[in-house]
């Protein structure tokens, strides 16, 4: 049986992309899949620093697509994980160096030699972006809970529908569970509402996502934050497992909050 | 602040509410990608079609797009005036 080939993307920049493939694919690896990441954003190479594998690119994916070194050449072998392989985006190239075709020809090699094949879409919905989704299987639409990312993630979701690409859910990153109790932030259910596709995960907001990208360690690989455990969560639901989704426990409202309900009640 | 406005019995909806409604609102028209000034144009020729065979209140017409899950849909509810008697 061939990998799976699962395409992360977003429309909006900025939104978790980079990390959620990360974190996903340690997640998978260290659940003993066979998993390779590959960075499909050509010309802002990302996915090695935030894997701290920056140090280790010889060749990559241009090179590979163009015929200058052999695919098993470019795949970065994560020596703190088995199983777990990346794939760099080229840095000194832009988007045009690659067509859709390429990406499913270099998926086509390597899915019989992995369980699970996670791609890195650059943000924007022009030929970047068209180049992630051609191969894949399925497709996880990550945004924050903000007009602008939920707008564009909606845009994306019509055009992967249109290019009958699928089936397609929902990862909310980001969220503020004490902002969302104050009405300052949307919700789960919101997001839910204005873009109906199917949630696969929401992971909260975490300060241990900017310290683990600075020493360019995957939260999954160290530690037990709550980001962490809900990447670990959305890779368990991947693999087919049946995970509630995470209670993001709201602190007991203080006495004048009660009142204020209460008096909302009334 | 929102106990104040819940005191005061002031109804000002919250900032979630206020996104919510906005996106709804932007995420319909970018879908069809009918913009207000198209939906109005869209309006102004049903008003002076349907006026052709019944008198309607114009002023009291509501066209309006909605969605049902990702299913888009255009609703126009045009109130007709009482007819006249035909002679």
């Amino acid at each position: 049986m061939g990998a799976t080939v699962i395409t992360i993307t977003s429309g909006k920049g900025g939104v978790g992309k980079t990390t959620a493939t990360a974190n996903l694919s340690a997640a998978l690896a260290m659940r003993g899949k066979r998993v390779v990441a590959i960075d499909a954003d050509i010309g802002l190479r990302n996915l090695d620093v935030v894997m701290g594998l920056e140090n280790r690119i010889v060749y990559d994916l241009v090179n590979v697509v163009e015929g200058a070194c052999r695919l098993r050449q470019a795949l970065i072998k994560d020596k703190r994980i088995e199983n777990l392989y990346m794939i760099p985006a080229a840095q000194s190239r832009d988007k045009s160096a690659i067509r859709p075709q390429d990406m499913i020809d270099v998926c086509d090699q390597l899915r019989p030699e992995f369980d699970f094949i996670l791609i890195d879409s650059p943000a924007g919905i022009e030929q970047g972006f068209r180049n992630a989704i051609a191969p894949a299987d399925r497709i996880c639409i990550i945004t924050t809970p903000e007009v602008s990312a939920v707008r564009d993630a909606d845009r994306v979701v019509g055009l992967v529908e249109a290019e009958g690409k699928g089936p397609t859910s929902l990862i909310l990153n980001r969220l503020r569970p004490q902002m969302v109790q104050r009405g300052d932030m949307l919700d789960t259910a919101d997001v839910l509402d204005v873009l109906a596709i199917e949630l696969l995960g929401i992971v909260p907001e975490d300060e241990t996502i900017i310290v683990s990208t600075n020493r360019g360690i995957p939260v999954v690989m160290e530690n037990k934050s709550r980001a962490a455990q809900a990447f670990c969560n959305i890779a368990a639901r991947l693999l087919g497992e049946n995970v509630p989704i995470m209670e993001l426990e709201e602190p007991s409202p203080s006495w004048l909050g009660k009142i204020a309900s209460w008096v909302h009640r009334k | 602040m929102r106990v104040l406005n819940y005191l005061f019995g002031s109804q000002q909806p919250t900032s979630r509410e206020v996104a919510k409604s906005r996106l709804q609102l932007v995420l319909v028209h970018d879908r069809v990608d009918l913009s207000p000034q198209k939906m109005q144009m869209l309006k102004d020729e049903l008003i002076s079609t349907i006026s052709k065979y019944v008198e309607i209140d114009a002023a009291g017409m509501q066209v309006t797009l909605t969605q049902n899950g990702r299913q888009c849909r255009l609703t126009a509810d045009i109130p007709i005036l009482s007819a006249r008697p035909k002679r």
